[in-house]
């Protein structure tokens, strides 16, 4: 009896080295593959307090497609996203935006910032009205009038941290997001912006809560004014 | 080379006899083991030149971030100043549209420009010196049939004293010499073609190679080194403790060359890109070929004797066990209870060469950037690491780092948030 103990002992033991050295069980899927992404674009969404880091879940596809496109080839520039992608063909990259926009992710419950009157009435005339005085269009116009963005590739504006879209803005306004060959229609009208327009327009996005759609497509006029845009990013459509 | 030059001298008397002799040898030879595979030449010329261009990776550094195919604007950083290539389309204002076949042949045999200026070094034309003419003159006319870019780019930033073209011809008397491959009768055609293509247009000496202070390579073993202008180490190809294959099967080799990935091993960083521009398109011929060079480089000298690790110190043990905290948090799910990781997807890191390696800028990196292998045709949806510089602070990499150098039989130099930040510099 004790030999036979001893012997299970033994046998248990060998059982257990051996599960330790077993390869570690890999899902064959995409949700597997995309780890690298969701460590800082969240699995599931989460605001605490300082996050900088995009929603992508739900975005549109030809927006994903681009913007993985311009981090890979130098046109939008972060470097963590560049390094990461340096190496992944279109297809792959394709595949990970068509994952990432049909990712259906509750909305988290918008942030909590105090906004004074003049800053919301400022920011809700810009966003839904815009200023012709100085050709700064609706962000409606382009954006959609639920703000959840334009087929095939213009971005929504909710469900973003404040702290992203400040940088966004502040960076379309310092010269370009996008180091494009061609002007681009929304660095001319971000650097029409205040700063103080801008932190306004931030502050407002962030503290909307999320609903609605994408809509069609974009307006003549605004199809006309980002002919460039349009170009660039035509293989999207 | 030595056993030529000494028959040359035994048989001084016969001279011309001898050397007809070795003209004959030298042309069958060249037929014989430096050509293409049948694999390669039941192409047309015009695929030949771009499977030639390809396996070159002229690519690589003639085409800008994001820009023109081959129309140059890669800014090159070195140590002695940032190189911008070349516009090398047949546009004829602005790329190489006026070249003539015996232009680019002085270009990549003797390092010299079509106006006869000695070209600058970060054109690998050490290497390329090695090419044979018909190879050359097949990449020449593939150039010549893309689509010309018309695109100026700027000129080089090179410091003084560098900047100083003629100071070339001296640095050429000391380190460059001029000269296609010649076979080693004494090996097989397989391995002479491997030969060829390592040394000659695989460039792989650019740099898996330590270099002096002038920039050129101290020998020809391909012992590993920092790369210039980066904050990678390109690791030794003679080293079994590094990226030499002598241990490996063929097959294994071969797998990492062209597909990114291998049982035990993953391309990444600047490696890995080299795997999509370039060596991903190897024909099977040619990447066995190389292998079969690769794992025959005898090991260099400087191996380390195997040493008794003494018991660590209490401070030591705590240093650790902060790190394994960490990789059972952050690393464990993939790699593995016992660092064992899955093969082909997610890397071993017990028994793992680059995570113990002496010098840890690559696996600090790794761990900085994360990062994905390249998509390659036989590995076209790899999966990726998370860059952890994004989720955690630069003395818990550098905890984590030490724990895996340490665990599951690893042995490697602990490493210090210091080290972290030196490893954090340069994109590339």
């Amino acid at each position: 009896m004790k030999y036979f103990i001893l012997i299970l002992l033994f046998v248990l033991a060998c059982l257990a080295n051996a599960a330790e050295t077993l390869p570690v069980d890999v899902p064959d899927t995409l949700a597997e593959r995309v780890k690298a992404c969701t460590i800082c674009h969240g699995a599931e969404d989460r605001h605490d307090g300082d996050s900088y880091y995009p929603r992508i879940a739900g975005k549109l596809e030809g927006y994903l497609f681009n913007q993985l496109r311009h981090f890979r080839d130098g046109r939008r520039y972060y470097q963590p996203m560049a390094i990461l992608l340096e190496n992944m063909s279109d297809e792959y990259l394709r595949e990970i935006a068509r994952y990432f926009a049909v990712l259906n992710l509750p909305y988290p419950s918008p942030e909590s910032i105090t906004l004074q009157p003049v800053e919301a009435n400022l920011a809700r005339r810009l966003v839904y009205s815009g200023d012709s005085r100085r050709n700064i269009p609706a962000c409606s116009t382009c954006h959609g009038k639920e703000l959840m963005g334009t087929a095939p590739f213009v971005p929504g504006l909710l469900g973003l941290p404040r702290a992203y879209i400040t940088a966004q803005l502040g960076g379309w306004h310092s010269g370009g997001l996008i180091r494009g060959k061609v002007a681009n229609c929304m660095a001319d009208i971000a650097k029409q912006l205040t700063y103080e327009e801008i932190n306004a327009i931030a502050k407002w996005l962030a503290v909307q809560p999320v609903s609605g759609e994408p809509v069609g497509e974009l307006s003549v006029e605004m199809s006309q004014r980002c002919a460039n845009l349009a170009l660039e990013n035509g293989e999207a459509r | 080379m030595m056993q030529v030059r000494r028959a040359i001298f035994g048989v001084w008397r016969n001279a011309f006899l001898f050397l007809g002799y070795m003209l004959t040898m030298l042309f069958a030879a060249n037929v014989m083991a430096v050509n293409a595979s049948t694999e390669e030449t039941s192409l047309s010329g015009q695929q030949r030149g771009e499977y030639l261009v390809r396996v070159g990776n002229c690519l690589g550094c003639h085409t800008a971030k994001g820009g023109q195919p081959f129309a140059g604007g890669y800014r090159l950083s070195t140590s002695f100043g940032t190189f911008v290539t070349p516009n090398i389309t047949p546009d004829k204002e602005t790329g190489i549209g006026l070249w003539s076949e015996e232009d680019f042949w002085k270009a990549m045999h003797e390092g010299k420009s079509r106006d006869g200026r000695l070209l600058y070094p970060a054109f690998p034309y050490t290497d390329y010196t090695k090419v044979t003419r018909e190879d050359a003159s097949l990449i020449f006319a593939y150039l010549q049939s893309i689509p010309a870019v018309s695109q100026v780019n700027p000129s080089h930033e090179i410091r003084f004293p560098y900047n100083y073209r003629p100071l070339l011809y001296i640095w050429r008397t000391l380190f460059f010499k001029q000269g296609v491959y010649e076979p080693d009768q004494s090996r097989s055609a397989k391995w002479n073609r491997g030969a060829y293509l390592v040394q000659g247009l695989g460039h792989c000496n650019a740099c898996h190679i330590a270099r002096n202070v002038l920039g050129a390579s101290q020998d020809e073993t391909m012992a590993g080194g920092q790369i210039m202008g980066s904050n990678w180490y390109a690791p030794s190809l003679t080293s079994r403790r590094e990226a030499g294959g002598m241990d490996w099967t063929i097959e294994e080799i071969v797998a990492l060359l062209s597909s990114g990935v291998s049982r035990r091993a993953m391309m990444s960083g600047p490696m890995a890109t080299v795997v999509r521009q370039s060596l991903q398109y190897l024909s099977q011929d040619d990447a066995r070929a190389m292998a079969i060079y690769l794992k025959s480089l005898p090991e260099s000298n400087n191996v380390q004797p195997e040493v008794n690790y003494p018991p660590m110190p209490d401070n030591v043990r705590r240093y650790l066990a902060q790190g394994e905290k960490i990789y059972v948090k952050y690393c464990q799910d993939c790699h593995g209870i016992s660092g064992q990781g899955a093969p082909g997807i997610y890397p071993a890191l017990a028994d793992n060469r680059s995570v113990i390696m002496v010098i840890p800028t690559n696996v600090i990196r790794t761990v900085l950037n994360g990062g994905y292998p390249p998509t390659t045709r036989a590995n076209s949806r790899p999966y990726g690491m998370p860059p952890f510089q994004q989720v955690i602070r630069d003395e818990e990499v550098a905890q984590v780092v030490s724990f895996i150098r340490n665990a599951w039989g690893n042995h490697g130099s602990l490493v210090s948030a210091v080290d972290v930040g030196q490893s954090r510099e340069g994109s590339h």
